[in-house]
């Protein structure tokens, strides 16, 4: 991304809002900024911004909400959520409804703009909240330290894959969550940085499509059900 | 009876869509008033209909004092003086229903068994038609005023909390506006406590959990120090006297970065599994080389790895000047006794 990214922010606060928009500064170019569900939805399909920072909660439905309205028309919208919310299922149900990444609202300037950016190029931004929440919900249910434990069937290996993450992937996210950046992530695996944002979003595909128990259980709670049906 | 009543003008552009009493328009009880308000009819009328009732061995008179005891006195229409009213009414309900016994009484004694079982059945047909919709109507009352004091309770309760938190840190905010690193301090503190309490974290309070313990140790160090620390817990699990140990060793290790790193911030990662938990405490600040510790730092030789070893753990240090500093801490769990 050589361009400075399009970015529209979506939140009910009128204060954050200019407070973000001072706070990215000259790294990427605001397009808009909306108050509410309604606005956000005519905003992005008119403007058709590159990244749209939703909120987790507004009164009248949040970012699931919004994602879920501008649907199909704008798929080339990303979205990234950006919240105060310790909740996880409500950062797992904006993820799961399309997000692409998640980080909370007291990240610095340049990190957000470096996170938008992130998103704009088509990678997954895990703040160490977020990877603390997934390492959660993908908790190894096996005893550790068995790696002779009998294979899974393959016919449910399918579903094995998508409901479980590698041993890679685990110690990316618990690196992230331990703080790292991902260039450090890279240096302390001795990987490339390319390789983990593959891991990432590789992790973040999962958070989206697997039936795992616990994510079923949080999307239910958020009624987000129907949207992963036909 | 006579407190029930209602503000005037409120109940004048209300249709009166229910039988009450008129007590300052009529002689007595208001009860012929207010029939005929209530039918649309004059109330001469319906005052001859209890007149002619009274006929047949004084029914009228106990119908007449059954309603009076019965019927709720509507609102008054202005006029007469409240306070007589209000002890007419008093005393009227008490020899109303007086009366009604004796007449009854007198009523059922002479007249054969079937017509007084047939009095007695009209008598209670009325009281039901009277009386049901009259406990319908109080029932649902006391449930309403019930939901309502509620209600009127748990926003008491809120409001009680955010005065004697978020209102008193935005008055603390105000006056040390001056001091950057302490309002942001104050205003971090303050978010920490108000999301615990919409969340309400099992083992915030009673039961102790480890990351319960760890979430509290790293917002005592931040208000000790200022520095904002972000803990990330995966799993969790009931404290015992090794774990705890665990947790003091990682509150040197926060302590440690906040005073001595000049990070911006300190990331916490504590990951409880089955058999073991390790926590990490980070910071990007100036970092040192662990071989070569200064004398005033022995919190890292006592405190941190001296604990962890005695409690049967692991610590561990890595960090190079300029490079920030990262704590590991770990220790097998269930093997305590």
């Amino acid at each position: 991304m050589s361009a400075r990214p399009r970015v529209v922010i979506v939140d009910d606060h009128r204060l954050f809002r200019s407070g973000v928009r001072a706070e990215l500064g000259e790294e990427v170019e605001v397009v808009g900024d909306a108050g509410s569900v309604d606005e956000a939805v005519a905003l992005i399909l008119e403007q058709r911004p590159d990244v749209a920072l939703l909120d987790v909660h507004m009164p009248d439905g949040g970012g699931v909400e919004v994602i879920r309205r501008v649907g199909e028309p704008a798929a080339c919208v990303r979205f990234l959520a950006l919240s105060v919310s310790d909740a996880a299922e409500d950062v797992i149900a904006v993820i799961r409804a399309g997000a692409r990444g998640y980080v909370t609202k007291t990240i610095s300037g340049p990190e957000l703009a470096q996170a938008v950016r992130r998103v704009a190029g088509g990678d997954a931004v895990f703040s160490p909240r977020l990877a603390g929440f997934v390492l959660d919900a993908f908790a190894d249910d096996r005893p550790r330290g068995e790696p002779g434990a009998p294979d899974p069937a393959d016919h449910a290996r399918d579903h094995a894959e998508l409901d479980q993450l590698t041993p890679r992937e685990r110690e990316v996210l618990r690196h992230i969550a331990r703080g790292y950046m991902y260039k450090e992530v890279a240096q302390s695996l001795g990987i490339s940085v390319k390789t983990v944002e593959a891991h990432v979003s590789a992790v973040l595909r999962k958070l989206q499509l697997s039936s795992r128990h616990e994510l079923s259980r949080w999307a239910m709670q958020r009624r987000l059900v129907s949207l992963d049906g036909p | 009876m006579a407190s029930a009543q209602a503000p005037l003008g409120q109940s004048r552009a209300r249709a009166p869509a229910r039988l009450r009493r008129r007590p300052d328009s009529g002689a007595l009880g208001g009860v012929c008033a207010g029939v005929a308000e209530r039918i649309g009819a004059p109330s001469a009328m319906v005052r001859a209909a209890m007149v002619a009732l009274t006929a047949f061995g004084g029914l009228g008179i106990a119908v007449y004092a059954l309603a009076w005891a019965l019927i709720p006195a509507g609102p008054a229409s202005g006029g007469r003086a409240g306070r007589w009213l209000a002890l007419r009414e008093a005393l009227g309900t008490v020899l109303a229903v007086f009366v009604a016994f004796i007449v009854l009484h007198q009523l059922t004694r002479g007249l054969r068994f079937g017509a007084a079982i047939g009095l007695v059945a009209i008598v209670a047909a009325m009281l039901g038609l009277l009386v049901v919709p009259w406990l319908v109507r109080l029932v649902r009352s006391l449930s309403l005023e019930r939901a309502a004091r509620i209600r009127e309770q748990e926003r008491a309760d809120v409001a009680a909390h955010l005065h004697d938190s978020v209102l008193q840190t935005l008055a603390l905010i105000q006056k040390r506006a001056g001091d950057p690193r302490e309002v942001a301090g104050l205003a971090r503190r303050q978010e920490r406590e108000l999301r615990s309490w919409l969340l309400e974290r099992p083992g915030s309070d009673g039961r102790d959990t480890i990351a319960a313990a760890l979430e509290r140790a790293a917002a005592e160090v931040e208000e000790l120090h200022g520095v904002p620390i972000e803990v990330v817990t995966v799993g969790d699990g009931p404290l015992d006297g090794r774990l705890e140990a665990l947790v003091q060793a990682a509150r040197e290790a926060m302590t440690n970065a906040a005073k001595f790193a000049g990070s911006e911030r300190v990331d916490l990662y504590a990951e409880v599994a089955k058999d073991s938990v390790e926590v990490y405490v980070r910071d990007r600040g100036v970092g040192f080389d662990p071989q070569a510790i200064p004398a005033d730092r022995r919190g890292v030789r006592d405190s941190i790895v001296g604990r962890m070893q005695r409690h049967r753990g692991r610590a561990e240090v890595h960090s190079r000047p300029g490079e920030g500093t990262e704590v590991e801490l770990a220790m097998e769990r269930g093997a305590s006794a």
